[in-house]
């Protein structure tokens, strides 16, 4: 796989930590390295040049605390740079107007406009209660208008109806008028795709802006883009005054280099983030976050966040109550397996996860996937409900009957009881710590691979060579009931209020 | 517009960028390292990659360094570097006779113009009086499959396809089963966009690779990466990921008719040697072309008076 940002300031600040005192020359090493970094995570050159200036400014001569390492201190003056460039955070969309609060989205083609579009409406009729209306102005892709009707009706806004041999600024006058009819709060219209240098289509661009006045231009922008993000957001930017940016797909693997560019030459702020497919998949932005993200110190908030809205709250209390009086069996390890299956399987929680970087690979090596949990699924259903509610009971005829039921083999299923075991072990710990022992919930969050990952083809991995460490592996990973004690109080989904 | 003009116009930003920096820097008469420096940065900028760029840099150094050069020199040997890397690649898809019908897996990530270079392929090979059946098996996104519908009147050719949500890998099969009944000479498969991050979704254009492959008629005979133009190193991961879930054929990359760079390419061409069989440069369904290296290369670094 690529190698990510975070890799390889990780492998940088490795150096660094092992030194005494912070030089000069230690910091250009670093920022050498943080430059080339940052070329193969598609920040423009004119940004990196820039904050590299900031960076190295603040890095030398900087005093180094008596408490940090040397490399913890330039960790921190490149982490604040980037949060500063980054942010502001949780720049909340400005409808403050005459309703209809007219917002207008832009961008290349497949930038995700459209879907976005629909996740905008949603959001803002479901959770903010606005009444909003979709407009598609698309009259260039194929069933583009089509695409967002059924979009709309999924979020259950209004759509305004297609007519044959509309052109876009027909369209947009007509969705205004019938936004104003059904006093809508807010209109949204999605436009075609549009390169920066086709003139025509720009000009058309800068004609429905002026017609309809939006407070809101966002620029959707896809997070994979290249140096083509500063092109892009500059002429988009020149052309309509846009107001904010969103950048899609940012659930994929390249990390935040053109949301660096773009909101470095535009200066408008990231508005949210487009984390998948599905139509609730729209985060906002952190720059907390993304920064932590490109310094591979992990995005654990967002896996907070995740956990908090994948279990469910009432579960997560039921399961904390038997953890403390050491009741954990087997059938609440599979509910732990499927939520964890739930939260986006070992792909999408490996990259909230702090550090992982480089464990990533460690973890395929020992053929850790999403394979891996359908199998220890498949064992646990091969169970009878005594056996799993009484683990004792498995005896080695039961073992081998368990392991031909699920198509593994006895080794697979010892392993599985051994873990489920020493995950018990480390629940009841943490029950009776209250759920606040920190050395329980360090063994489960920190450390590394300690022990020599490997497993020969074909056979199930096992887990406890990753070493305690590993979140969860040795035991806790599908603990997050018990790893993330009093989720109960964590914000539930829909009510989603950051404290920071 | 010709082939040329459209890419020179795609290319354009680009090209009066890298024309811009390279005229600019080259203000000493003699080509030293501090000029080399800047001209490394302006190829890093078209996205060229950290190693491509380096073997170009040092291809130039060892042949002009401390000589007195122009900007148009500096060009013309940037040009010439990247159409050797490029020369190698451009490999036009030749739908094989042999196999009938010729099967095409169309993948890549969402938004990269899987569905409209689908389209544009069925229009060129319909044009060429072969016989193309399309399947939508991209059952996903909202219209996709109108939208490959819409595409089969424009082009005139038969798309089969089931209901929003339904299994792709079935839709991929009733796809090949109808190609083969009806005798067609090509099918073209239309999937999903998914990120090549996500497993899951990896491993259901694995399955629907499989499905095909167990009609023992050796489908899928091309697995095309459709990527988009504008994308930046993230795809080396993307060729990376889709060639382990279904190897790929080659690339057709997309919207070149933009600000986009296409740089990349070259990138792509160093690491993994992956043919470019053709380009799009417009939206209509015409505008799907081959991929011309020294064309490519000029378009790149501006030498478009070259290019008529």
């Amino acid at each position: 796989m690529f190698e990510s940002l975070s890799e390889k300031l990780g492998s940088v600040f490795d150096r660094l930590r092992g030194r005494g005192a912070l030089s000069e020359a230690d910091v250009d090493t670093a920022l050498r390295e943080v430059r080339v970094a940052l070329i193969e995570a598609d920040v423009a050159l004119p940004v990196i040049k820039s904050f590299m200036t900031t960076v190295r400014e603040k890095a030398v001569g900087s005093d180094v605390l008596k408490s940090v390492t040397p490399g913890q201190m330039v960790i921190k003056i490149v982490n604040d740079a980037l949060v500063d460039m980054l942010g502001p955070d949780d720049v909340p969309l400005n409808l403050n107007t005459a309703p209809p609060a007219i917002i207008l989205m832009v961008g290349l083609q497949g930038s995700g406009k459209t879907t976005t579009s629909g996740k905008l409406a949603r959001q803002l009729h479901q959770k903010e209660k606005k009444s909003v209306m979709l407009a598609s102005l698309d009259v260039s892709r194929p069933a583009a208008r089509q695409q967002l009707r059924l979009l709309g009706e999924q979020a259950g806004v209004g759509v305004v109806p297609e007519q044959d041999n509309d052109t876009p600024v027909m369209i947009a006058k007509r969705a205004i008028e019938a936004a104003r009819l059904k006093s809508s709060d807010v209109l949204i219209l999605d436009t075609a795709g549009r390169t920066t240098i086709d003139t025509a289509l720009m000009a058309e661009v800068k004609e429905i802006a002026k017609l309809a006045k939006p407070v809101e231009i966002l620029l959707v922008a896809d997070a994979m883009t290249g140096q083509d993000a500063v092109t892009t957001a500059t002429a988009f930017n020149e052309a309509i005054d846009i107001t904010g940016i969103i950048l899609t797909r940012a659930d994929g693997d390249s990390r935040g280099g053109a949301a660096l560019s773009m909101r470095h030459v535009t200066g408008c702020p990231i508005k949210y983030l487009g984390v998948g497919e599905k139509q609730d998949a729209l985060e906002t932005f952190s720059a907390e976050r993304m920064a932590g993200r490109i310094l591979g110190m992990g995005d654990v908030v967002g896996l907070v966040e995740k956990a908090a809205e994948t279990i469910e709250a009432e579960e997560a209390e039921r399961m904390a109550k038997r953890m403390a009086k050491g009741q954990f069996d087997m059938t609440d390890f599979l509910t732990q397996l499927r939520q964890l299956k739930k939260m986006g399987g070992m792909g999408g929680l490996l990259g909230l996860l702090p550090g992982i970087g480089k464990m990533q690979k460690a973890i395929k090596a020992a053929g850790i996937d999403d394979s891996f949990f359908n199998r220890q699924e498949a064992i646990i259903l091969s169970m009878n409900k005594k056996e799993r509610r009484q683990v004792a009971l498995l005896n080695a005829s039961r073992r081998r009957r368990i392991a031909e039921g699920s198509g593994t083999s006895v080794q697979d299923v010892n392993k599985l009881v051994k873990q489920y075991q020493d995950m018990a072990k480390m629940m009841k710990r943490l029950g009776k710590a209250g759920g606040n022992d920190p050395a329980a919930l360090a063994s489960m969050f920190g450390g590394g691979p300690g022990g020599e990952a490997g497993a020969a083809p074909g056979e199930m991995p096992d887990l406890s060579k990753l070493g305690g460490g590993f979140p969860g592996m040795g035991g806790g990973l599908p603990g997050l009931g018990g790893g993330f004690p009093g989720l109960g109080s964590l914000p539930r989904p829909g009510n989603k209020k950051k404290k920071r | 517009m010709s082939f040329f003009g459209r890419l020179k116009a795609g290319l354009g930003k680009t090209a009066s960028r890298l024309t811009e920096t390279i005229t600019s820097v080259v203000k000493k008469k003699k080509l030293d390292q501090e000029t080399l420096d800047d001209l490394f940065d302006a190829l890093v900028m078209a996205d060229l990659g950290m190693e491509a760029t380096e073997k170009l840099i040092k291809d130039l150094k060892s042949k002009r360094f401390d000589t007195e050069v122009s900007s148009e020199e500096i060009r013309e040997t940037l040009a010439e570097g990247v159409a050797e890397i490029l020369e190698p690649i451009a490999i036009p898809l030749q739908p094989d006779a042999a196999h009938r019908p010729f099967v095409v897996l169309m993948v890549g990530v969402n938004g990269s113009g899987k569905t409209t270079t689908a389209g544009k392929l069925a229009e060129l090979w319909q044009t060429e009086g072969k016989t193309v059946i399309m399947a939508a098996a991209d059952t996903f996104r909202a219209a996709a499959i109108d939208q490959l519908k819409i595409w089969g009147e424009r082009t005139g050719c038969e798309v089969i396809h089931g209901e929003p949500g339904g299994d792709a890998a079935a839709i991929a099969y009733q796809g090949l089963e109808k190609a083969i009944n009806q005798n067609a000479d090509i099918l073209i498969i239309d999937t999903a966009g998914r990120l090549q991050a996500r497993q899951e979704l990896m491993d259901e254009l694995a399955k629907i690779r499989r499905v095909l492959e167990k009609k023992g008629v050796g489908a899928p005979h091309a697995s095309i990466l459709v990527l988009d133009g504008t994308v930046g190193q993230n795809a080396i991961s993307q060729v990376k990921a889709f060639n382990e879930a279904t190897p790929l054929s080659g690339l057709i990359v997309t919207k070149l008719d933009g600000s986009a760079r296409g740089g990349i390419v070259v990138a792509l061409a160093e690491q993994f040697g992956m043919p470019v069989h053709a380009v799009g440069v417009g939206e209509t369904k015409e505008d799907l072309k081959p991929f011309e290296a020294l064309d490519f290369g000029k378009a790149l670094v501006g030498l478009t008076e070259h290019i008529q």
